[in-house]
Parts: C-alpha cells; structure tokens; sequence
C-alpha cells in the first residue's frame, strides 16, 4: 500500500496547531513535492518527544459537537447530549450539538469531512479512524495523550500508521456467545470452555429441537464476527490484524482453513440467515428456538425486557491450544477532531475531558442504559451484570481487535468482503472461488 | 433568452456527466484532486473479469425491465380502461391503486418487510411456509419485483387513465355506431390514438427499470441476489467506500446503456414530427 497520503499526515502532525486553515492546507501541498522520505523520518523523529504532557493545556472554547445518535434514539444519545452539557456546564462554553442518525452518519462521512465537518466528532477507533489520518481529514491530537484512566490497548488502537494518535476512546463493547441463563440452567447446560464441550452443547441442543446458534446475514456486516472470531482462535490474533492490513493474502491456506471450519459450523447456525436481521436472531434466542448467539454485547437492544436480565456470555473457545482463546473483537468508540474544525484547541481541550472518568460517570448517570466506559476510573454503579462481565472480559483478553470493517480498508470491507461473506453463506462449498475472489478484488484495490 | 437553460445544462448535466466518464478512468478517494491516479481502462476491465456482482447486475437490470413491461404496465393500462368507464366506485379505486405511488420508499420498503419477513413475515405465519423472501438469491428479486409492480400499476394507471380522458368521446361513438365492439374498439381506435401516451409509458418502464434501485437498497443494499448497475454504483461511493473511480465506470456503463434507450425513443419522435 504505497500511498501518497501518509506522508501527509507525518507532516500534519508536526506543525503546530495555530497554523490552521488555508495556510496549512497550503504548506502541505507544497511540502508534497519534497523528497517525502527523507522528510517524513526526520519529522517523526522530532514528533515524538513534544508535547507529551496533558490536555489541560488546550484552551476550552465552543465547540460544534457531531454525533452518531439522533434525538430521541435512545440511551446512545442520552449518554453524548449528557456529556456534551456537563462539559458546557463545566467549562462554560456552548457546545453546539448536531445530531445525526447512526447510520446516516456512518453512509456519509466522506462527505461530511469534505463539507464543514463539526470540531469534534463521534467515531470508531481502528483502521477506519486510521484511513481518516492518512488522508489527512482529522486532526493530530497525540498532544492530549497520555489520558489518566485510558489504557495502552486503547492507545494502541487510537494511534495511525505514523504512530500518533488521532482519536480518543470512550466506551467499548466486547462479542462473545450469548445465552439465556434460564434455557442453560433448565437443561442442566453449562458454558462450555473447549471446543469439545461446545460441540457436544451444540449437538444436545440439536437433540432438543434447538438450533445450537441464532444467525443472521441480511446485515452484511454481521457475518463477519464470525470471520474474525474464528480466524483470531484458528491463525491467531497477528495473522487477523496482518490479514486485515492487506499484508497477509485471502486466498492463503490459513484464510481458506478458516472457511472450511466455519463451513463446519454452520450446520449448527440457524438457516436462512440471508433474509434475517440481527433483530430478528436475536428474538429467536430470547424465545429459546436457539441456543447461543454470537454477536456484540448490543445483542440486549434486540430481546425483550424481561429476557434481558437473563442474558449471560461466554468468549469463544479456543480450536488451537497453541494460539488459545485470549483474542476478541471489542470495536471502541470515541471522538476525533476534525482537521478543518474552526477552533482546534478547543476541539482538543473537549475531547481531553470526554476521555475523562467524569465525563464517563456524566453520561451513564444521566441515561436509562449505561456504556462501558474506556476510562478505568469511570465509576461502574450503573453497570448491570452483562457489563461487569464484559469489563472482565476485555481486561483478560491479551488482545483486542476492532472488528472486520473497523480495522480493513473500507473499500475493501465494504465492496468485497461484505458481499464474498454472503456468497460463502449461500455456496459453502466454493471456497476455492470465494477467496480467490476477494483476493484479487483486494489487490485491485489496495494496489 | 435560451443562453441561460443552455448553461445550467451544460453545468448541471453534461460537465458532471463527462467528470464521471473522466473520473472512470482514475483511482481516487474523493477527498484530494492530488489524490487522483490515472489508471486507464483498468477498472472496466476489473468490472468485467473480476467484480462478480457485475454480471448478475446486468442480469437483473433486463429481467426487471422486462417483467415491468409484461405485468405491471399491462395490468396497469387494463386498470385504466376498466376504471375509465365511470363504474360506481371508479374514484375510490383509483384512489387504492394510485396510493403506493404516494408513499415514501422508506415505507414501502417497511410495510414488504412485515410481509415478507422469515420468522415474523404475515405470508410465512398465513400459508405456514419456511420460505427465505429477502434472503433466498433465488427467490428475493421476484419478491422485490412484486412489490416494485405494487407501485408501478398505479403510476402506469394513472397516466393512462388521465390519457384516456382526453380522448374525443366522438371517437368511441363512430366506433360504436359502427357496430364495433369493445375490445375491437380499444385495438383499433383508442390504443392508436393514444400513441403518445404509449410512447412515454414505454419511456417511463425504460427509464424506471435501468434506475430501479431505491426498494432494493432499503432490502440489502443490492447484495445476495438483488444486484442491480444503480445499486452498485451507490455502494462504491455512497457509504464509507470511496472508490470513485470504480463507481463512475459503473456508472458510465449504466449511462451507455441509456443513451442506447434514448436515441431509440429520439429517433422515433424526430421521425414522427417529420412526417
């Protein structure tokens, strides 16, 4: 992936923040033109030491605040309106929200980087964050790090390609099995912790007239859980975030071996999982037609209220033991700040403060459902069951991947692998075809 | 006074029109004009050997066109003929046929989706059946295609019928008096008479089924079997994929096979003014 645009953001990073707007814009283009190089080891290497100290520094001032969550859309958008007035109340400034629906947001954030984008936005950490930084849309905020209470697996998965970071986290959300504790205890189950055991939970459950896991495909995206929880378990967690980068190729041993034992497994999926949405799988695991469901822990959104207190989870087993089970997919949320925000360092000194457990506790206490907060100081009174467990989980997972269309190339993850996934579902048995397939879209795109 | 249409048509619809063709021919992002590489005919080719929705698209894009004409404009033209005879309750049928045009897509997509869904649709729950409506490659784009009819009846309806209305009364009653009946009378006096209203019902099924796209991205985006060029299209640069040199072949693609249409229906209403 030789792309011109990384040179950019090395460069972005070093001048200083005062240096906005046109003039900026400007000297890049300019700077384009040297020998990129040279240039961009020597700026990395004077990049690192500066400003290392914390956010405070950063002036507070209004800000424009875009978020993912739309009016009335529930406890995501309580949780953001909350944190947006604590921070005005506290810094008393105007914080200006603009509240867009999920979905929209996501379809048309090119767009909305290219028009005048919001100071300060929400959005996911990983590749997709990381895309954004190459092409220089958001801004370099490596100067509000470290954060108190903010880990190094978020730094990590805050950080580009040129090793600075342009993002800060805010809460997290693991996938793992879920299950009706109810259904397990009624049939004397017990979650299984090697894949034997889960084989023979599976087959029981077939026994009794019950499909062993809920799933759907409708969503293009929710497939690719799947894909990742099984190639982290079957090639391990560096083959994931390699393959992922485009250095390791789809159509190798490992990825088809990853096909072939997902082939295995979905006898023991629910059929028809083209035609279903995520909802729709989950109703049916609140209705014990299945047994498990492997999805995000926003599986508690599609059941009923009385099943979600019954909810309960478990990470999937290792197939390996050499590479174990302590790999996941937990995609992280949190904000960056736009490059052509019209007051940076305000922008900055929010940002720092909505990493902060303060900001955190103002969100959860104010909504009707909490989030996990990234902020290990966040308090965790508001959390239920699930999110104690998930805390748990996360902190004993060794590493933590984003989630397939986090941490892939978005051409890629979106033109290819959302539809290859399908096409695997409907014809198991080309795997051959499928990946050579992806492989040679993927080298198409990624060039 | 035709120098300001001239303008705005030239900005609005050829300058964007020959930046897609342009484009077509180029990798970009769609953020920097720097960003742009020049890759020649590469993404045609990649189009036609290795993007396998591709093939399926086209596929799609002629079946829809061709059960548009087949069923719906057909059914809609014998709804007008029928309603155009002043039977007792004619407004409150047009009014039932002419309602799917008036709603938004949005709703038409929802309201398919609480028929057609597997475990929860009402035809499954009605008839007992396991089928997979939205998802079975196989059976999805008639499922789409019966719901896309359910609107395209009441548009083709309406504008037949406002067509019909126009026609001189005299008409049928020479016919009449001829000692001509119905049917013979539609064949041979009305439906000739009506040759420009034909004409743009023709052009109107053309033109919806090459841009059909909106019920089958409310669906699933025009994946699994609903592969439509317009859908494609969208899914290379609406959304967080930004390939828009990929996108604009498909849609220079999806404009050649217009122009096609198009020059077709000119030459015939050039040809007509002629004589």
């Amino acid at each position: 992936m030789a792309r011109p645009a990384p040179r950019e953001s090395h460069l972005a990073g070093t001048l200083p923040a005062s240096v906005g707007g046109f003039g900026r814009r400007s000297l890049l283009r300019g700077a384009l033109g040297v020998g990129a190089l040279g240039a961009a080891g020597m700026l990395t290497a004077c990049g690192d030491d500066g400003g290392s100290g914390s956010g405070a520094s950063a002036k507070a001032g209004n800000v424009k605040f875009g978020i993912n969550e739309a009016k009335g859309s529930g406890p995501a958008n309580e949780r953001l309106q909350a944190m947006a007035d604590a921070y005005a109340k506290k810094a008393g400034v105007t914080v200006s929200v603009n509240a867009v629906d999920h979905n929209t947001f996501q379809e048309s954030i090119t767009t909305y980087l290219q028009g005048s984008p919001d100071d300060v936005f929400t959005w996911f950490a990983g590749y997709r964050m990381a895309q954004f930084a190459e092409g220089g849309q958001i801004a370099d905020v490596s100067d509000v790090w470290p954060l108190d209470g903010i880990g190094d697996a978020f730094k990590k998965a805050s950080t580009a390609a040129d090793g600075k970071q342009y993002f800060v986290p805010v809460s997290y959300y693991p996938w793992a099995v879920f299950h009706r504790k109810s259904v397990f205890e009624k049939n004397g189950w017990t979650q299984p912790t090697t894949m034997d055991e889960l084989t023979e939970l599976m087959k029981e459950m077939q026994g009794k007239k019950m499909t062993p896991f809920a799933f759907a495909a409708k969503d293009a995206w929710a497939p690719m859980g799947t894909f990742d929880i099984l190639n982290m378990r079957l090639n391990g967690f560096d083959f994931h975030m390699a393959l992922t980068k485009g250095e390791k190729t789809w159509d190798s041993p490992e990825v088809r071996n990853v096909f072939s034992t997902w082939k295995t497994l979905l006898p023991y999926h629910q059929e028809n999982s083209l035609g279903r949405t995520w909802q729709e799988a989950a109703t049916s695991m609140a209705k014990g037609e299945c047994g498990m469901y492997l999805l995000g822990t926003f599986v508690v959104d599609g059941v009923p209220t009385e099943a979600q207190e019954d909810l309960d989870f478990f990470t999937f087993p290792a197939l390996d033991q050499t590479i174990g089970a302590d790999a996941l997919d937990a995609p992280i949320d949190g904000f960056c700040v736009a490059s052509g925000a019209q007051d940076e360092e305000a922008g900055k000194a929010f940002i720092t403060w909505l990493a902060s457990a303060e900001a955190a506790d103002a969100a959860n206490n104010s909504a009707s459902a909490p989030f996990i907060a990234a902020n290990s100081a966040a308090s965790t009174a508001k959390y239920g069951e699930l999110q104690k467990k998930s805390v748990e989980v996360v902190q004993n997972a060794k590493s933590i991947a984003q989630f397939l269309d986090r941490d892939t190339n978005a051409d890629l993850a979106n033109t290819v692998i959302t539809a290859s996934l399908q096409e695997f579902i409907k014809k198991p048995d080309s795997i051959d075809s499928i990946t050579t397939s992806i492989q040679q879209q993927a080298k198409s795109i990624l060039g | 006074m035709i120098g300001i249409p001239t303008v705005l048509v030239v900005w609005l619809v050829w300058l964007p029109a020959l930046g897609s063709v342009l484009l077509s021919f180029t990798k970009w992002n769609g953020f920097k004009f720097s960003a742009i590489q020049w890759v020649g005919t590469q993404n045609y080719v990649d189009i036609a050997t290795i993007y396998p929705p591709f093939w399926p698209a086209i596929r799609h894009n002629l079946i829809w066109l061709f059960f548009l004409f087949v069923l719906p404009t057909v059914l809609g033209i014998v709804l007008a003929v029928v309603l155009d005879r002043e039977m007792w309750g004619s407004r409150f049928y047009q009014t039932a046929f002419y309602l799917p045009v008036v709603l938004s897509l949005a709703l038409v997509g929802f309201i398919w989706q609480l028929f057609y869904s597997t475990d929860q649709g009402l035809i499954n729950e009605v008839f007992g059946s396991k089928v997979d409506w939205y998802g079975d490659p196989d059976v999805n784009l008639w499922a789409v295609l019966v719901a896309t009819a359910w609107r395209h009846t009441g548009y083709i309806m309406l504008i037949y019928l406002a067509g019909l209305k126009g026609i001189d009364a005299s008409l049928r009653e020479a016919a009449a008096v001829d000692g001509a009946s119905e049917v013979k009378t539609f064949f041979h006096v009305i439906f000739p008479v009506m040759r420009p209203i034909n004409m743009i019902v023709l052009v109107i099924v053309v033109i919806e089924s090459l841009r059909a796209f909106d019920l089958v991205w409310i669906v699933n985006k025009g994946r699994n079997g609903l592969e439509l060029i317009s859908a494609l299209v969208s899914q290379n640069v609406i959304g967080e994929a930004t390939r828009y040199g990929f996108g604009s072949a498909l849609a220079v693609i999806m404009m050649v096979i217009s122009s096609v249409f198009i020059a077709i229906y000119l030459r015939i209403v050039f040809r007509e003014e002629r004589r």
